[in-house]
């Protein structure tokens, strides 16, 4: 993965706009997180595999960025990305990791699922 | 000597922090070691530094890991058993057990080691202790295997009190740092700091490595 660039990142958004979409959203501060006295709770959220269409998409910020899918009757997004890459698999994965290193956010969009 | 040593763990490189010295010991005596790993620990925070993986190629490098640490510490049948990181509290705890289950039948281990249920902090190591129980309780009492727990929760004494089985493991503790340093993915940052404490005489941290303690289960019945 690479550091961000809002150019980059907008021109693949707007290429997946208005057709099918598989996308895998997650959020997490980790599992230990209460066990390491870092946080009172485990907070985290999961979805792979949603099947979405978005009208338009956006990513805004400045490092670290938020990407924002508009939906028909609905909306999908992230914030604290950090790090991109377009894979093999023509799939975007969007990545926030946090001062250690660690993932705390991620947002993929591709065709076909992961 | 054991006649054949089971492990259930839910991720890659649980077996390399707590257990691998025990392996170890007993692989390099001949006894026979099968590691049932649930799942690919697809969802591990750490994507190395700096970052050679990411959401979607960090299975196969964890696979690739695994089987490496495996080799550290000799165990020469794994089993990747294919459920997804961070699922396992969700799934049916009966449906678990069958899979393990199975697996007890065919290896007929002496001992069984997992988690201990309701102190593995992390929820998959609670599913994982939980669904192993209950299939080492569906054989005859008679039967059964010794089951060691590893319990990592900070309450652990006070709730099941101090654990009753301790190992020396500084004869293999090459092993269990080439093991540990088998999971690349998940502990380089970690190997660096842990070396240096090993050069540097940190007592705490070279007594956290040799020894190992478990608690027996204690069932029910």
């Amino acid at each position: 993965m690479k550091p961000i660039k809002k150019e980059d990142i907008q021109d693949i958004i707007n290429r997946f706009a208005n057709q099918n979409v598989y996308i895998h959203l997650e959020t997490t501060n980790g599992a230990y997180a209460v066990h390491s006295g870092a946080k009172k709770t485990s907070a985290g959220a999961f979805i792979r595999n949603a099947l979405v269409t978005y009208t338009e998409g956006k990513i805004v910020g400045n490092d670290p960025y938020r990407v924002g899918l508009k939906m028909d009757i609905g909306w999908i997004y992230a914030e604290g990305l950090t790090d991109w890459e377009l894979d093999e698999k023509d799939r975007l994965l969007l990545a926030g990791h946090d001062e250690e290193g660690k993932l705390a956010v991620a947002l993929q969009i591709s065709t076909t699922p992961f | 000597m054991e006649r054949h040593i089971l492990i259930v763990l839910p991720h890659p490189d649980d077996e390399a922090f707590g257990v691998s010295g025990l392996i170890s010991l007993n692989t390099q005596k001949g006894v026979p070691v099968t590691y049932a790993c649930l799942t690919l620990g697809e969802m591990g925070r750490n994507l190395g530094n700096p970052f050679f993986a990411t959401r979607e190629t960090l299975p196969e490098i964890r696979k690739k890991e695994l089987r490496e640490a495996c080799k550290a510490c000799g165990i020469s049948d794994l089993r990747m058993l294919g459920y997804r990181d961070k699922t396992l509290e969700f799934l049916d705890s009966e449906r678990i057990a069958d899979t393990i289950e199975e697996i007890i039948k065919e290896v007929n281990p002496s001992l069984v080691i997992t988690f201990y249920p309701g102190h593995g902090v992390h929820p998959d190591h609670d599913a994982t202790g939980e669904a192993t129980i209950r299939a080492v309780k569906r054989i005859p009492k008679e039967n059964r295997p010794t089951v060691y727990c590893k319990a990592i929760t900070h309450d652990r004494v006070e709730k099941i009190g101090e654990h009753d089985v301790e190992f020396d493991v500084s004869e293999v503790l090459d092993k269990k740092i080439a093991t540990l340093k088998a999971h690349r993915s998940q502990t380089e940052g970690l190997m660096g700091n842990l070396l240096q404490k090993i050069d540097d005489s940190d007592n705490e941290i070279i007594e956290w490595l040799r020894t190992e303690v478990y608690w027996t289960y204690k069932f029910d019945d």
